[in-house]
């Protein structure tokens, strides 16, 4: 095949600003905890167990690892896309890192839904 | 040694604001052109240009390419070939339109027109008064406009051969130019270019001062293959010393400084130059005013511990107005002078800037063969600071030198599309000693086991032209500066480096320089000893007038001999009446 | 005055080294260049590019005690000695201190760096008002020495996909003119994960410019006009 550099896959923004988008989001919920964790009548395991009780916290911390996730994807993949020049490799590390991701989302709900 | 030879319908040497205003003519016309230039092209010497460029658009007030025209001829000192004078001011305000329809972010006035300033010898209603006719991009006129020249060149997919040196041009028996033999200085590899047309644009050769505005690569290098191909050099004598360069740096502070509304003090305080050109001032032409400020000096009244130079004071136009349309000026005085122009006056003396002389042309770019007649070299073109059409004469006027490259840049080109078109040209046959010549040089070069410094021999000639040929000319210094010069020619015939090696030798490049330095040296030496009177940029002694009698004529300078010949100068404009000699006052 | 040198001649050279000097200076070298003329006086070996020796041509570019900057503008009183002085990082060496810029200038060339501007052209000048010509401010001013762009991480990692900053800058350059009519095309240029979202915005092109400018704010501004076309 001949060697081209290729360029002009015409998508990048969109990442780039949900990059920011869910930054903003995983602050909101970082002080979100703070003040949760500040206003616990008492700092231990019963009060902390009391909170993840309450559906808000959950599916907050569910939206929360989502942004989470999303943030780390295109990040991770921006380090490759600077280090891993070949396309068979990088192609290889980005699914090895999309099904971890996807793990630890579903880990993440089994943490906050299981028994 | 079989040489690589390579064809093309034009091959341009220079690509300074000249090569790239013809290669873009000829890139248009759908020609094979090749741009040969020592630098990348945004990197030639046009970059440095900072005030602006002339054109009549009367955007703030009235103004016509007559006073234009007048203007230039006066500051000409009336040398200036007066045909070719109109036809450049004619042509001003079109070249300067199409330059900024390429994109060229000239500074704007409210009503969206480009920005005019004064500046230096342009008057209205024929000297009057200043006229504003510089249209600037703020105090980087020749960076904006070398950018824009070469963005355009991009969009015509013209071919650079970027730090490729020319060395010498190839002429057959009948006298007619078939290209040039350059080297790939990345390499050190040598090629013929065999062309139909070729272009000289190699800009001026300041470099022969040890005072100079000029960079490094101004080395004049079109000239020195001019001569040694048997191409007579004109009006040499003529240099322009720049009031304002900075005291011992050398670097250009714009006379757009004086057009904002600068002027220039001696020790004492005073506005010296109300003395010497009562109407405009210090906008008066630049060897006047360069001139005023070597007699204050000379006489005791220049500032500084030893009283040797001026100060240019322009604090009074406040740090707003400075930095709007002076920033580039505010940034060379804190970082060569170490001054800020918003507090303190600049120390400045006149330096070597602009070479008036070059390789006679009319004004198609046509070179021509000798002094006498209209014989043009077939085959060989030039434009910009090396090409003599003449319409700078004993002293250019500010900001006439961008202009001069945009117009006979593009008329130099038009020629040469005009004459391929008419099957005037074509790939002659080379002879067969085509590339000799410059094979010899490179090889006596790299044969040297001793022989002079390249570093020595350059300086001894430039303490020599500064010391025997500068602002003033004194009848027994020239003729000693003649004598050292001849010595420095003697000298530079055995150059030693100690670097044999062929990737990038800048050594090799740095002596092939000093040759072409040489040449312009001792035309410039000689044709200013022959010169009894002072006119422009040339003044003398033991003749402090005009005269106008004896010398209405350009000077032709030939290598072979180190002959002088002249040839009367054109009184004859295209359509309008002649600007008849007279008293130059400002 | 002491200096330490790469050095790198591929006929003579089996590979790069440092060489040190120590050289005689005379009153009037002020500035780095000056000093490196002098060396090369003595040395003619020692290669290196030059010009205008003023900062407007972009020539003398080079890394001097471990920053880009402009030889010829860059103060030896201001340098710490032995002053150490690298080719520009991240391109190929061809000798000493001059670099194969190559891969600098296709970057340029692929932002169609010049006026598009298809409307039949008026007689006169096309007509821009002084706060429109405001924005070509501090774009228009490069000189394309690279030091900003042979400063950028991700230029050094991805110099033939990432058009770097000085390209992007020259890229805005046409996007803020306000007689350019290609600023649609333009972002469809650079709107792609490499060619313009390899930067990061840590802002080694705003420390090094010798110009003064700042090609993350430029870029910035591109980002902002293709999320305004997006949302």
């Amino acid at each position: 095949m001949v060697k081209r550099e290729v360029v002009g896959a015409h998508y990048g923004l969109r990442d780039w600003l949900a990059q920011r988008v869910t930054a903003v989001v995983m602050l909101v919920y970082t002080l979100l905890v703070l003040m949760a964790l500040v206003m616990l009548p008492k700092f231990d395991y019963w009060s902390w167990k009391t909170l993840w009780q309450l559906q808000l916290m959950r599916y907050a911390t569910v939206l929360f690892v989502a942004a989470l996730l999303f943030h780390a994807w295109i990040g991770v993949r921006n380090i490759f896309m600077d280090y891993i020049k070949d396309a068979g490799i990088r192609l290889t590390l980005y699914v090895v890192v999309i099904l971890a991701l996807i793990a630890y989302g579903a880990w993440a709900v089994q943490i906050l839904w299981g028994k | 040694m079989a040489i690589t030879t390579r064809k093309f319908d034009a091959v341009v040497v220079g690509a300074g604001g000249s090569g790239l205003r013809a290669a873009l003519q000829l890139a248009e016309a759908n020609l094979q052109v090749a741009v040969l230039s020592k630098v990348f092209p945004t990197r030639s010497h046009t970059v440095a240009a900072q005030g602006g460029v002339s054109a009549s658009l009367g955007n703030e007030e009235p103004d016509n390419w007559h006073w234009h025209m007048y203007d230039t001829v006066k500051g000409s000192d009336y040398l200036g070939d007066q045909d070719a004078i109109e036809f450049m001011c004619r042509k001003a305000s079109e070249a300067v339109i199409e330059l900024e329809h390429y994109g060229m972010p000239f500074d704007r006035l409210d009503n969206g027109k480009i920005y005019q300033r004064p500046f230096g010898g342009h008057t209205s209603n024929y000297g009057e008064r200043a006229v504003k006719r510089a249209c600037a991009a703020a105090d980087r006129t020749g960076h904006a406009m070398l950018h824009t020249l070469y963005q355009r060149n991009v969009r015509a997919h013209t071919q650079f051969f970027v730090e490729w040196m020319a060395l010498d041009l190839i002429r057959n028996q009948s006298g007619d130019v078939l290209g040039v033999v350059a080297m790939e200085m990345e390499t050190g590899e040598v090629m013929v270019l065999h062309a139909k047309a070729t272009l000289l644009a190699t800009g001026g050769a300041g470099r022969i001062y040890a005072a100079s505005t000029n960079a490094y690569i101004n080395t004049g290098d079109g000239l020195g293959m001019a001569a040694r191909a048997g191409i007579p050099l004109e009006d040499m004598e003529f240099w322009q010393f720049h009031p304002t360069g900075v005291a011992g740096a050398g670097v250009l502070i714009t006379e757009g400084v004086r057009g904002e509304g600068g002027f220039l003090l001696n020790k004492n305080g005073e506005r010296f130059m109300e003395r010497y050109a009562p109407t405009v001032k210090d906008l008066a032409s630049r060897d006047v005013v360069s001139r005023a400020m070597a007699t204050e000096i000379k006489e005791g009244r220049g500032a500084g511990k030893d009283a040797d130079y001026i100060l240019l004071k322009l604090d009074h136009l406040g740090a707003d107005v400075i930095d709007k349309r002076l920033p580039g000026i505010r940034e060379i005085a804190k970082k060569f002078a170490n001054v800020d122009p918003a507090k303190d006056p600049i120390p400045v003396v006149p330096t070597c800037h602009y070479m008036m002389g070059g390789v006679p042309t009319n004004m198609h770019g046509q070179s021509l063969a000798g002094h006498s007649g209209g014989t043009s070299v077939k085959g060989l073109y030039a434009a910009g600071e090396c090409a003599c059409v003449s319409v700078h004469g004993a002293n250019r006027l500010g900001t006439n030198s961008l202009l001069d490259l945009l117009v006979f840049g593009k008329a130099a080109g038009e020629q040469v599309v005009r004459d391929l078109a008419a099957d005037v040209l074509s790939h002659q046959e080379l002879p067969k000693d085509a590339a000799d010549r410059s094979l010899a040089r490179l090889a006596k070069l790299d044969a040297a086991k001793s022989g002079e410094s390249v570093h020595e021999v350059g300086a001894e000639l430039r303490r020599t032209m500064q010391l025997h040929c500068g602002v003033f000319r004194f009848p027994d210094s020239l003729a000693e500066g003649v004598r050292k010069i001849n010595e420095v020619a003697q000298r530079a015939g055995s150059l030693y480096f100690k670097d044999k090696s062929k990737v990038f030798n800048t050594a090799r490049v740095e002596a092939l320089e000093l040759e072409n330095l040489v040449e312009v040296a001792v035309s410039t030496m000689i044709s200013a000893n022959a010169r009894q009177e002072s006119r422009g940029a040339h003044d003398r002694s033991d003749f402090p007038n005009r005269d106008d009698a004896t010398w209405m004529k350009h000077t032709f300078w030939y290598k072979e001999g180190n002959r002088l010949e002249y040839r009367p100068v054109q009184l004859k404009p295209l359509t309008v009446e002649s600007f008849e000699p007279k008293a130059r006052v400002y | 005055m002491r200096l330490s040198i790469y050095r790198y001649n591929p006929d003579v050279d089996a590979k790069p080294y440092m060489q040190d000097y120590d050289i005689e200076l005379e009153p009037t070298d002020r500035m780095l260049l000056d000093a490196l003329t002098r060396l090369k006086s003595v040395d003619d070996t020692f290669s290196f590019r030059r010009s205008c020796r003023e900062g407007v041509c972009g020539s003398d570019a080079m890394n001097i005690n471990g920053k880009n900057g402009l030889a010829c503008i860059t103060k030896i009183t201001d340098l710490k000695e032995p002053v150490v002085i690298r080719p520009l990082p991240g391109l190929p060496v061809i000798r000493d201190l001059i670099v194969d810029m190559s891969q600098f200038f296709k970057q340029y060339h692929s932002v169609t760096p010049y006026v598009i501007n298809d409307t039949p052209r008026p007689e006169k000048e096309r007509l821009q008002s002084p706060e429109d010509r405001e924005e070509l401010n501090g774009l228009y001013e490069c000189i394309l020495c690279a030091c900003c762009s042979t400063a950028c991480p991700s230029f050094w990692w991805n110099p033939d996909k990432f058009v770097g900053p000085a390209g992007l800058l020259q890229a805005y350059r046409f996007i803020a003119d306000t007689r350019d009519e290609a600023t649609n095309e333009r972002l469809d240029n650079l709107e792609d994960p490499y060619r313009l979202f390899r930067c990061h915005s840590i802002m080694n092109c705003v420390d090094v410019c010798p110009k003064g400018l700042n090609p993350t704010k430029a870029i910035g501004k591109i980002k902002d006009l293709l999320v305004k076309r997006t949302v």
